[in-house]
């Protein structure tokens, strides 16, 4: 979605009703970020919406970017949350070899996943791997995309494909258009 | 591995401090895709050698390169070697351009006797035009703002004949910007019906 540097346009601040409103959407979608969203958003800070191009509208506390969101689509975190609360979302892990198409954009795909590298819920997981969650997920679920051997987590986006289906077909388009570290999102300035 | 470890378990009630490259933004483990490790491993380990050592011993590097295959291992290394080449040519020439661009101070006839000074130039030093607008007014006490050209770009306009104030003081204050560089001109350019 943000390949390219993008420029932000007009920051303008967010109602407190709406402000109120976005809260109560992020405990909705990420009930684990519930005990943090104190953190995240302080309910005496005053939000600011920017916007940014094709639509993208992007929730900022002065100028540390939180949440954004294309249109009405679902509220994704900024990968900046993402680091601070890393266990607040489902997570899968991609192998080794995918980091460098991720990292320049490219849609995720299935073997990334599916590789002994590449972590999904598996409801035999045991011991750390229990962190990627025990249920499968269904298509459109937000998920955080971490990396084989690193601890923080590279990509952000929504599921194209069910990972019982991802487990079964083994090929195919896992994700797409989502945020990468290092993209224009991730590179934007918000002085 | 050893660092995945430390990420789970129990949520933590405070949130993590992450220390993101100096260099290239990202979390310093993702250096080495970002096209610019040389100087990322650098700036690490003048910042954070703790976390340089174990980044970047040779232990680490060995288990990275077990996990992929011989032929794997080959095509990224040539991939990572292009985007490193991209990156430093991009840098380069970002330089270039910093370095060429000119900064122009124009006075501006209004009317008659009245003047106002035109900048132009300056976002391609890296400047905010509405921030050095601002000072410029602060300044000068003058009016000082950032008007569109009708050419596409952005100008500021400060109202006065300022224009070899704000060149000493564009001097003074931005001293990235080679001297050589800004150039004062008296535009005569008359505005119909004046």
């Amino acid at each position: 979605m943000f390949k390219k540097d993008i420029t932000p346009g007009a920051k303008s601040k967010v109602k407190s009703s709406a402000q109120r409103a976005i809260r109560n959407k992020v405990v909705e979608e990420y009930p684990l970020l519930a005990p943090h969203i104190d953190e995240i958003i302080p309910k005496k800070e005053q939000l600011d919406l920017v916007k940014l191009p094709d639509r993208v509208s992007l929730y900022t506390l002065g100028s540390t970017p939180l949440f954004f969101q294309h249109m009405d689509d679902n509220l994704l975190p900024h990968l900046s949350v993402v680091h601070k609360f890393p266990d607040c979302f489902s997570r899968i892990r991609i192998d080794r070899g995918a980091i460098r198409f991720v990292l320049s954009g490219a849609t995720l795909m299935v073997p990334g996943l599916t590789s002994p590298g590449g972590r999904l819920p598996d409801p035999e997981a045991e011991g750390e791997d229990e962190r990627y969650g025990k249920e499968d997920l269904e298509p459109g679920t937000v998920v955080v995309v971490e990396a084989e051997g690193k601890e923080h987590a590279c990509f952000v986006g929504v599921l194209k494909m069910g990972t019982s289906e991802m487990k079964k077909v083994k090929k195919g388009q896992a994700m797409e258009g989502g945020h990468y570290l290092g993209d224009g999102l991730w590179g934007l300035n918000l002085g | 591995m050893a660092d995945v470890a430390t990420a789970a378990g129990p949520p933590e009630p405070q949130a993590k401090q992450v220390v993101y490259c100096g260099v290239c933004s990202l979390p310093p483990e993702y250096c080495e895709f970002g096209g610019t490790v040389k100087k990322c491993e650098e700036w690490l380990k003048s910042h954070h050698p703790d976390m340089h050592e174990r980044l970047y011993s040779q232990d680490t590097i060995n288990a990275n390169m077990s996990t992929l295959t011989l032929e794997a291992q080959k095509r990224a290394d040539k991939d990572a070697q292009k985007k490193a080449a991209k990156a430093s040519a991009a840098e380069a020439r970002a330089q270039e351009i910093k370095a060429s661009s000119k900064v122009l101070i124009k006075r501006v006839e209004r009317n008659k006797r009245k003047y106002v000074t035109a900048v132009q130039g300056l976002e391609a030093h890296g400047l905010e035009l509405k921030k050095v607008a601002k000072d410029f007014g602060k300044k000068f006490a003058t009016g000082s703002s950032v008007t569109k050209l009708p050419g596409g770009g952005e100008e500021i306009t400060v109202q006065g004949d300022l224009s070899d104030d704000i060149y000493d003081y564009v001097v003074e204050t931005y001293k990235d910007i080679p001297e050589d560089n800004i150039e004062c001109i008296e535009d005569k350019k008359k505005k119909g019906g004046g």
